[in-house]
């Protein structure tokens, strides 16, 4: 089975936000990067597949030179050998397209991804992959198990889950229970550096741009309610903040 | 031209942040002079479909055969893509969520369209087509413009009142041809929560941590959930800890919620569990420990025990109905 794993690199949640230029770019400075924790869950049970039933894993990024320390760290945790498609990727339909034109080149079984990036929270990556490619594609998926060339899957839907059975290639979209998050060890790291990492230009063009960034208005003060007198609450959500 | 608004049908009835979309989707009609019209697809009857009047359409075409029941992502994004295409609609919009990302993904795929999610104002028309969008969970706002011919938007929950008439619409079938890859993959089983309104869609939340010590514990919380006709949620320990089903679980890895109220019980606040949260209109925190970060991110707060404080809080809504 050969398997393609698409992870992004994005801010550490805790990353201050800044912008700077007159607020037209998001300040980098001091943001620790860190693989999606979504694309995280899809890298850990890639790489469970992949020593269950053999075959190959691929890592696959969009993204200037600064993600090479992200890509490292996916090899460090299983994958065999990683693609970089070199361009900001700023627009879902631009890095869909990547993805699909080196999917299309490696014809891969399974293409898995994270349900959503945790900067813009688009989840619509996945979704536009399987329309290019013509497979169909899923997300977001809680459990997956291959048998042959069918894979079993459940599915968060709202308020549930859903049992489906599908053949493959398929492109999904991951999240947790689907695997335990998976931390490097020394080997890992160590042959990480050896691995191959190949570094290719665009295809196609952004249909989006980003042309300014603004912040919310600060929180107002928290109003504190003794807890001898917690009743009084309800009252100020009625009355005060009309939200009951 | 038309804008075509994709409203989702669940059990049977249109959501109410589909009708925030329709009525958002009404407004871009009028800024940009085109007809409205919004798109059901799955089962419904008509009297539960004609409330988009209400909201601004004056037509809503639905999309209703048997292989159509079930939430289907292929099979519906060839429906929307198809309604686009014989409509001529270059403006596609949406309520965001994980059905209907899935599905306009899909036809932002089939259609070249530049698509924008949690988008919280009108686009603004001065210099192209730009619009606003939440980012870094709520942390943000970044202005982008879509330079694409179709274009598809996911607007947030809460972006926008909007104002209620009483005109109904008119509902027309709409067929359209399915792809053979849709039914490729096939639903075995449904296990689903009924009769409690999903997290995404809830305005009022009450949610727990892990400060409420064991599944055991749960009844106060479920309690004033009861009483408010409140949705329960949780932090994601408590999920991970299987105290709760994993769909309850909200944040940076499980759901992001906007509902108009959100009362946190045992909950630190982790800026993880934020993302999730932010959104929320009104925040009350009730924690024993009064240097709890998630105070800094509340409106109202209670230093107190949960299992003491919950209780006083049922009975003053009881009081009220
Ligand atoms: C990559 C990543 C992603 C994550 N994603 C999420 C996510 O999506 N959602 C999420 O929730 N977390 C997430 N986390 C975990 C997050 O960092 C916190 O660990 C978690 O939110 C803490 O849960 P908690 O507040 O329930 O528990 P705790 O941090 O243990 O807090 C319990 C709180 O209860 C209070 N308390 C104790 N007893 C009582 C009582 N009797 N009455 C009232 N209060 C009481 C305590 O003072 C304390 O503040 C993530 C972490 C990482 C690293
Ligand atoms: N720049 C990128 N490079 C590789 N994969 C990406 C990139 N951006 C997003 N993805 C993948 O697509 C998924 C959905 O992203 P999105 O639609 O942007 O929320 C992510 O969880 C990743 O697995």
């Amino acid at each position: 089975m050969k398997i393609l794993v698409c992870i992004s690199s994005v801010p550490d949640t805790t990353a201050k936000i800044s912008f700077s230029d007159n607020n037209t770019s998001f300040n980098k400075e001091g943001v620790a990067l860190i693989i999606g924790p979504y694309d995280d869950y899809a890298l850990a049970r890639a790489v469970e597949l992949k020593e269950e039933s053999g075959g190959t894993l691929t890592v696959l990024n969009v993204g200037t030179s600064e993600t090479e320390p992200q890509i490292r760290k996916a090899l460090a945790i299983g994958a065999d050998d990683a693609i970089r498609v070199d361009a900001e990727p700023t627009d879902s339909f631009f890095v869909a397209e990547q993805i699909a034109h080196i999917a299309k080149e490696g014809n891969y079984d399974l293409i898995m991804m994270g349900r959503e990036t945790t900067d813009y929270n688009s989840g619509v990556v996945h979704g536009i992959v399987g329309q290019i490619l013509g497979i169909p594609s899923l997300s977001p998926v809680m459990e997956l198990t291959i048998e042959g060339n069918t894979a079993k899957i459940s599915r968060e839907i709202e308020g549930g889950k859903e049992k489906l059975e599908a053949s493959l290639p398929l492109v999904l979209g991951c999240q947790e229970p689907i695997a335990e998050w998976k931390i490097a060890n020394m080997r890992g790291i160590m042959s990480a550096r050896k691995k191959p990492l190949n570094v290719v230009p665009p295809v196609g063009e952004a249909l989006t741009s980003v042309t300014n960034y603004s912040m919310p208005p600060e929180k107002g003060a928290c109003k504190m309610i003794p807890a001898e007198e917690a009743e009084a609450l309800i009252e100020l959500l009625r009355k005060e903040a009309k939200v009951i | 031209m038309s804008v075509l608004v994709y409203a989702e049908i669940a059990e049977g009835t249109l959501k109410n942040t589909s009708l925030e979309a329709i009525y958002y989707g009404s407004k871009v009609a009028e800024q940009t002079s085109q007809s409205l019209l919004v798109l059901a697809i799955g089962k419904a009857e008509n009297t539960a479909l004609e409330i988009a009047g209400n909201y601004g359409a004056s037509k809503v075409l639905h999309a209703n055969s048997s292989n159509l029941e079930v939430a289907n992502i292929v099979a519906y994004s060839d429906v929307l893509t198809q309604a686009a295409e014989k409509f001529d609609s270059k403006i596609i919009i949406t309520a965001k969520s994980s059905l209907a990302d899935a599905v306009t993904a899909r036809t932002a795929g089939a259609l070249q369209a530049g698509v924008v999610g949690n988008v919280t104002e009108l686009p603004d028309l001065s210099n192209g087509f730009t619009v606003t969008r939440s980012i870094f969970t709520g942390k943000a706002f970044a202005q982008t413009s879509i330079n694409s011919d179709v274009k598809i938007l996911g607007l947030k929950k809460n972006a926008i009142s909007p104002e209620v008439s009483d005109v109904k619409a008119t509902i027309e079938s709409f067929n359209a041809e399915i792809s053979e890859g849709a039914m490729n993959a096939k639903v075995v089983d449904t296990i689903k929560a009924t009769g409690v309104v999903p997290l995404p869609e809830a305005d009022l939340v009450v949610s727990g941590g892990r400060g409420l010590k064991g599944p055991e514990h749960w009844q106060p919380l479920l309690d004033l959930a009861d009483a408010l006709g409140a949705s329960t949620a949780c932090s994601k320990p408590v999920s991970d800890l299987d105290w709760r089903p994993h769909h309850e679980h909200v944040g940076q890895t499980g759901v992001k919620i906007a509902p108009n109220l959100y009362i946190a019980c045992g909950i630190s606040g982790a800026i993880q569990h934020l993302a999730g949260v932010n959104s929320s209109k009104v925040i009350v925190v009730i924690n024993t420990d009064p240097e709890a970060p998630f105070f800094k991110a509340a409106d109202y707060g209670i230093v107190g025990d949960a299992f003491e404080v919950l209780p006083k809080l049922t009975a003053a809504v009881k009081a009220l109905n």
